[in-house]
């Protein structure tokens, strides 16, 4: 590996010595690509054409009188596909075009990104797989009949707790057996290197974009942004256009499930300690021994055990804080933006708008809070339904 | 404990390594099973410790470690169970543990108390040689043998740093894959072995798909200094649960046949 993928202490590439010829050949062959004019112009058309970027800045108005200061949504809902996932997946299966790859293979956990891998498997006529627990195939069916009729196949992993995990264990043990034809399209801001630099560069379009659209909407930086934390990935991709802006206050949102107390939650940063999971040193939700816990979380996207190492290291330099949000909190935030403003929130993304809500009369009023509403709820409306009968 | 020189050294054949988790599928049954294969002529052990996650290894293992994990196996029990092991029959041991159960158990802690209880040598799953300097210092320094695996997709500069830091034997993988029978022997293992056999005078062990005692006196002849078998002996286990003798029987039987097929190698070489 020509870099060390490190972020302090954490990162790193800890995975089978059979894995490390086909992560050497991402890093390389990204590394190269991505100072490619010919690369980076066919990506940012495809940005731009297909997927619909920029993506507007709102001002949530009605949202914003619930909280008591202004609120912007950062629309990755609108980007096409419904999530902010399709500016990873573009960037990676463009890479593995340029790579001359012919066969995708990706872990989903709400399916959003299974589904903007499939979308991408479409568009660059790539065999496509998706790997993903059972319980999730289950609770997301709107987006596994989605990716089988972009063409994927999907793979449902009943091993463990049937979740995202367990998805990504699997995916890295077909990606073993079959590296030489196959890329792995790695979903969030975790695993190993080069996955978290990568996937950060492809996401990192949001921050740019939503820097330059504060200072000419709003003529000065916003005060707070936050962002929904389960791998990382929206996050880090907001996180990084504010990192330089030492008065901007970034905030990581995970999800508290039932309660933090209760251990049935996703809250890697707030409850979990160092270990490595899957190829990063991070934080993880372990046990004493080191056994990986089952998590638990009303959001399928955020049903993690780990985060993205550039999390980790920002939670301990201080420069992003990370809180935790209930699913209680998050359901009422869900139903509070889709009643006042019509835009129905991913309930991953209701995990950021919950914790703007519980800062009511903590916040100043002149506060400016950007939020990356990172996706679009339609996948979610079972899950509210059963939670929140409508009678 | 017992040594990998001692055996190699003394082995007119390729050694056998049968591998197992520790506390499959319970930890009495477990050692019974351990016992039973070293009764049977086993040279060397190759243990696990059960993960919760374990990435390199196929299902036949993976449902292993669900077992033991299920009856209450823990870093800190399968380190007595290596004890007892040992005290047993003094035979090498190389254990095979993913990195979280080391980070978390205290890396210089876990290879004493491993030194302690007997065993030999140590390989992580799921640490590359990349990053061998944190591990193999503080391992030799207790007196651990460091194996690292090399697979058929290592270029030669890559294969040279593996046997470096390699002391003990090296592992060898014969496939691009994670653990798991196969119906046929990998074309990838012996032009491995003999790439490694320019390289080094170390052992070289080969695992991954070794199915059959027919497998194990080819890889044998392939120029194998040991032969390292896990799915094929775990699923035995698997397939009879509840059922201690016969697991024990087919275990020592299969074991029987392995090694006279090395033997059967030795003579036509």
């Amino acid at each position: 590996m020509k870099l060390k993928g490190r972020y302090g202490q954490y990162g790193g590439f800890y995975v089978p010595e059979v894995l490390i010829p086909a992560i050497e050949e991402i890093e390389a062959a990204y590394l190269r690509f991505q100072k490619d004019p010919a690369f980076v112009g066919e990506l940012n058309s495809l940005l731009a054409d297909y997927a619909g970027r920029p993506t507007p800045l709102y001002h949530a108005r009605r949202f914003s009188e619930q909280t008591g200061f202004a609120v912007w949504l950062k629309r990755e809902d609108l980007l096409h596909g419904g999530a902010h996932k399709t500016n990873n997946a573009l960037g990676q299966g463009l890479l593995a075009k340029y790579m001359g790859k012919k066969k995708l293979i990706a872990e989903t956990g709400a399916g959003q990104h299974g589904l903007a891998t499939a979308m991408v498997g479409a568009l660059f006529g790539m065999e496509t797989k998706i790997f993903m627990g059972s319980i999730d195939v289950a609770r997301q069916n709107v987006n596994v009949h989605k990716m089988k009729l972009l063409g994927a196949e999907v793979i449902p992993v009943s091993g463990g707790t049937g979740t995202l995990k367990d998805a990504i264990n699997e995916a890295l043990r077909y990606w073993t057996a079959n590296v030489e034809d196959t890329f792995y399209l790695f979903g969030t801001a975790g695993g190993p290197h080069p996955f978290p630099m990568i996937v950060r560069q492809f996401q990192s379009v949001i921050g740019r974009e939503a820097r330059a659209q504060c200072l000419e909407r709003i003529g000065r930086l916003p005060d707070v942004v936050a962002a929904c934390v389960g791998g990382g990935s929206n996050a880090i991709g907001i996180f990084s256009g504010f990192l330089n802006d030492s008065s901007v206050r970034l905030v990581g949102i995970e999800g508290a499930g039932r309660g933090l107390e209760t251990g049935h939650h996703c809250a890697t940063l707030n409850k979990g300690a160092v270990g490595i999971l899957h190829g990063a040193q991070t934080y993880v939700l372990q046990d004493a021994d080191g056994q990986i816990h089952e998590t638990e979380c009303v959001s399928a996207g955020l049903d993690y055990p780990g985060v993205g190492p550039e999390h980790a290291y920002l939670k301990d330099s201080g420069r992003a804080e990370y809180v935790a949000v209930e699913d209680e909190q998050v359901l009422d935030a869900f139903e509070m933006l889709t009643r006042l403003e019509g835009i129905m929130p991913a309930l991953e993304s209701s995990h950021a708008l919950a914790w703007l809500l519980s800062q009511k009369g903590l916040l100043p009023s002149r506060t400016v809070a950007v939020v990356n509403l990172s996706g679009r709820g339609d996948k979610d409306v079972g899950i509210v339904e059963e939670h929140r009968p409508m009678g | 404990m017992g040594r990998y020189q001692d055996v190699f050294e003394s082995l007119h054949r390729a050694a056998l390594i049968p591998f197992f988790v520790i506390g499959d599928p319970d930890r009495q049954t477990s050692l019974e099973i351990v016992k039973t294969a070293l009764d049977a002529g086993a040279d060397i052990l190759e243990l696990g410790i059960p993960f919760s996650d374990p990435v390199a290894d196929g299902p036949t293992i993976q449902k292993a470690d669900i077992r033991a994990l299920k009856t209450g196996m823990t870093p800190r029990k399968a380190l007595e169970f290596v004890a007892e092991v040992t005290a047993y029959k003094p035979v090498p041991i190389g254990l095979l543990v993913y990195y979280n159960l080391v980070y978390r158990y205290g890396i210089e802690a876990f290879f004493r108390d491993f030194k302690q209880a007997g065993g030999t040598s140590i390989l992580i799953a799921d640490l590359s040689i990349d990053d061998a300097e944190e591990v193999a210092p503080l391992a030799r320094a207790v007196g651990l043998e460091t194996v690292f695996m090399a697979t058929p997709n290592c270029p030669e500069a890559r294969l040279k740093k593996i046997i470096q830091y390699t002391t003990g034997f090296i592992y060898t993988v014969s496939l691009l894959g994670t653990t798991g029978q196969r119906d046929s022997l990998s074309q990838l293992v012996k032009p491995l072995i003999q790439r490694l056999k320019t390289l080094t005078d170390l052992p070289v062990c080969v695992g991954f798909g070794i199915s059959s005692p027919a497998h194990a006196r080819q890889v044998a002849q392939d120029g194998a200094d040991g032969v390292i078998i896990g799915s094929r002996i775990v699923k035995i286990i698997g397939e009879n649960a509840g059922d201690k003798d016969t697991m024990c029987r087919l275990i020592a039987e299969f074991i029987t046949q392995t090694l006279k097929a090395l033997q059967e190698d030795s003579r036509i070489s």
